[in-house]
């Protein structure tokens, strides 16, 4: 039936709410620039202490929360939001409940949320709790745009004209739940005062570490995850004209991942003060959380079975596909580095930040732009991208990015774990700690390489939408396409 | 089993409670018992609320974002125990709205930093942090020394600490700002102060500045971390969790 579904909703349906998810589209693609600048201005930090400029304003400890929630909340969270009402009104043949109004209140309210929370982080409002730094007001604000949010999509579903909820929609439904749960429970605080902007939270210490790392490795898990793979569900069959590889793998997928992946967080907390049989269980839920995430990626590119060809012909396809094949590279990578001996070296090092930048850039990111390059032309009424063959430079320069970005931090983290624990031969540390901070600074050049080179991927991009948005039409729209093929 | 699937995907009411439910158990077994288990925080001797000063001081540290770099938790390794001293207890982060263990140390551990250097070192390296340690890749924060400590509120601070579950009693409210004032002042008789915060350092860091910055309210609290227990004297049994 899933098929069946996708391939009848688009046909012919109601008059859908699109304008909201036209703005969507281009906020997205503004905000991924805007991250993706923050993650290099940061990582150039690292080489070049100075360029903070003694500014209280500019210091990595104030731009860091600036650059992961541009990165997660603004571009991957105003992608989510755009695909999700693209994705519901198609898939339920139904119009966004609501309509346009709740549509963008939606939108707009969350980029209120997110410009509000940018220039918190600048001006030192922040929770430091991560990925949480928000505070109370900010949050109050978002609970307000989230219910929204649910109201809509719910609503939406429930007046469908298709019998069956499309497994697309189940993932986006577990990811609006779940993170109104874990943003509720995680930033409970008491404020100072009602005009100020300080709070205490409601829990310390141990607790508050497991509620944070609860909600941390949930916001990778259900925002970062599940949802993204509600977009890999729709997509991905429409770009290839295949149906979903298995429909029982999808269900097999949807609640075991949804199910293992909450209790992951004490991963974050190995070794430390947390009591360690919280520790074993954040463990072993961990290593078994490989098991469904590698069945949604033989699900996702399964789909393409009988359908290969179109990766040499289609670059954005190519995007996704590249995408499913890193999310499986990542959360390989994960349960490794979960196992207890691997944490205690890797924990604390740059290994942890090339783990999340495999996932961010090569999972996140890249399902985005291959859902991106098909619903431009889609929306727009033109017949193709501006130029084929731009998406593919964007491809290879941003693939490349990935791959220095990623090498470089494997390299700088273990190096780093490994002389943190070195002794000399009389029995002595052999490194200061000063000296391991000394011996990362080619690899953070490096980083900064792949970084610009991500950058200058998003840059064609947005230029490549530009052109498409205008309804031009390029000499290469036609010829590329041969062009790539040979 | 498959056939029955189909309910659910045609009630979406049932596919949302369903999913709720599955997603809460995980969370409710790990996150409940760490209330509820007593052994969760080590039975020490000496843990106390931040003085009105050192919590001002722990604010500045949140509001930098110094856990983007710093982590405050020592894990039981023999190099690390070295490098930073005692592995960290549960119970020495009780207080920490929020607990700041980090989770990247492109900077040193911080978790036993009190102590270890002088005002005047911190001083320096605060404001400039090459002229101290040449590879340092820390940014520099010239502002703190100059900032004056804004502390009108402090008592509401405690309130609101008290209110969120920290065991500020009516007297330490009552005499916040007396308490801060008398820390950051060496002239100052701290008996009160003593009485209350035991083990709290009185002295004032930034000397060349007139007046309470922030800078002194900074140093005062890492110049506490780690300091509050003292291990020597602790059966291990105790440490049992």
């Amino acid at each position: 039936m899933s098929s069946l579904a996708v391939a009848r909703a688009d046909h012919r349906g109601p008059r859908y709410v699109e304008d909201v998810i036209r703005a969507a589209v281009v906020l997205t693609m503004f905000w991924g620039v805007v991250a993706f600048l923050a993650g290099v201005v940061i990582a150039a930090q690292l080489v070049w202490p100075q360029l903070s400029f003694d500014s209280q304003y500019l210091t990595f400890g104030r731009l860091r929360p600036l650059h992961t929630s541009a990165a997660i909340f603004a571009f991957g969270g105003t992608a989510l939001i755009g695909t999700a009402f693209h994705v519901v009104q198609r898939t339920c043949r139904a119009r966004l409940f609501g309509g346009a109004p709740l549509g963008w209140f939606v939108l707009l309210g969350y980029q209120f949320f997110i410009v509000t929370a940018a220039a918190s982080y600048l001006l030192g409002i922040t929770q430091s709790k991560e990925y949480a730094e928000p505070e109370w007001f900010i949050d109050l604000w978002l609970t307000i745009v989230w219910v929204a949010y649910l109201v809509a999509y719910l609503g939406t579903v429930l007046k469908r004209e298709e019998p069956h909820i499309y497994v697309a929609n189940w993932f986006y439904l577990a990811f609006i739940i779940t993170i109104a749960m874990l943003h509720i429970v995680n930033n409970l605080a008491v404020p100072v005062s009602i005009t100020g902007s300080k709070s205490y939270g409601a829990w310390s210490g141990v607790q508050d570490a497991m509620i944070q790392w609860w909600y941390g490795h949930n916001a990778v898990g259900f925002f970062l995850t599940a949802a993204f793979l509600g977009m890999m569900y729709y997509y991905i069959p429409k770009a290839a004209n295949r149906p979903i590889y298995s429909y029982r793998l999808s269900i097999i997928h949807f609640w075991s991942l949804v199910f293992l992946y909450i209790w992951a967080g004490p991963h974050h907390l190995h070794y430390t003060s947390l009591p360690d049989w919280a520790q074993t269980l954040g463990m072993v839920f961990s290593v078994m959380l490989w098991m469904p995430s590698w069945g949604g990626m033989i699900n996702g590119l399964m789909t393409l079975s009988g359908a290969w060809d179109k990766l040499r012909t289609d670059p954005g396809l190519r995007f996704s596909v590249t995408a499913v094949g890193f999310y499986g590279m990542a959360t390989f990578e994960g349960p490794v580095m979960s196992i207890k001996a691997v944490n205690s070296l890797s924990h604390y090092t740059d290994w942890t930040i090339g783990h999340v930048h495999s996932g961010a850039l090569g999972w996140v990111a890249f399902i985005v732009f291959g859902t991106l390059y098909y619903l431009t032309p889609k929306m727009w009424n033109r017949p193709a991208m501006w130029s084929v063959r731009l998406i593919s430079w964007h491809y290879w320069i941003a693939t490349l990015g990935i791959v220095l970005y990623i090498t470089a931090m494997w390299v700088s983290g273990i190096m780093q774990g490994l002389m943190w624990r070195a002794y000399d031969e009389l029995g002595f540390l052999q490194y200061s700690f000063v000296e391991t901070v000394a011996a990362m600074q080619p690899f953070y050049m490096i980083r900064l390489l792949g970084g610009l080179f991500f950058l200058s991927g998003g840059l064609i991009m947005a230029y490549n939408m530009w052109r498409t948005i205008r309804g031009e039409v390029s000499a290469s729209a036609v010829a590329a396409p041969r062009a790539i093929a040979a | 089993m498959f056939m029955r699937h189909e309910t659910i995907e045609k009630n979406v009411i049932l596919m949302v409670v369903l999913t709720l439910i599955t997603v809460s158990i995980g969370g409710l077994v790990q996150i409940i018992p760490l209330f509820t288990i007593e052994t969760t925080i080590e039975r020490v001797d000496g843990m106390r609320p931040y003085t009105p000063l050192e919590l001002l001081g722990r604010n500045i540290y949140v509001r930098e974002g110094c856990y983007t770099c710093h982590s405050q938790q020592i894990r039981p390794f023999k190099d690390e125990v070295e490098r930073y001293g005692h592995y960290s207890l549960a119970a020495e982060s009780m207080y920490d709205k929020p607990f700041q263990w980090g989770s990247k140390r492109t900077g040193p551990d911080l978790a036993r930093v009190g102590g270890r250097y002088s005002n005047d070192w911190h001083v320096a390296h605060l404001v400039s942090p090459r002229a101290v340690v040449p590879e340092s890749i820390m940014p520099a924060y010239p502002a703190l020394a100059e900032r004056k400590l804004e502390y009108a509120d402090i008592a509401q601070h405690l309130k609101a600490m008290r209110a969120a579950g920290t065991p500020y009693s009516d007297e330490m409210i009552a005499n916040a700002r007396a308490d801060l004032l008398a820390q950051a002042d060496p002239d100052a008789d701290p008996t009160a102060l003593l009485k209350r915060y035991p083990r709290a350092v009185v002295g004032k860091a930034n000397g060349q500045a007139e007046g309470l910055t922030e800078m002194d309210a900074l140093v005062a609290y890492l110049q506490m971390l780690g300091t509050l227990v003292s291990f020597g004297d602790l059966p291990p049994e105790r440490l049992r969790q």
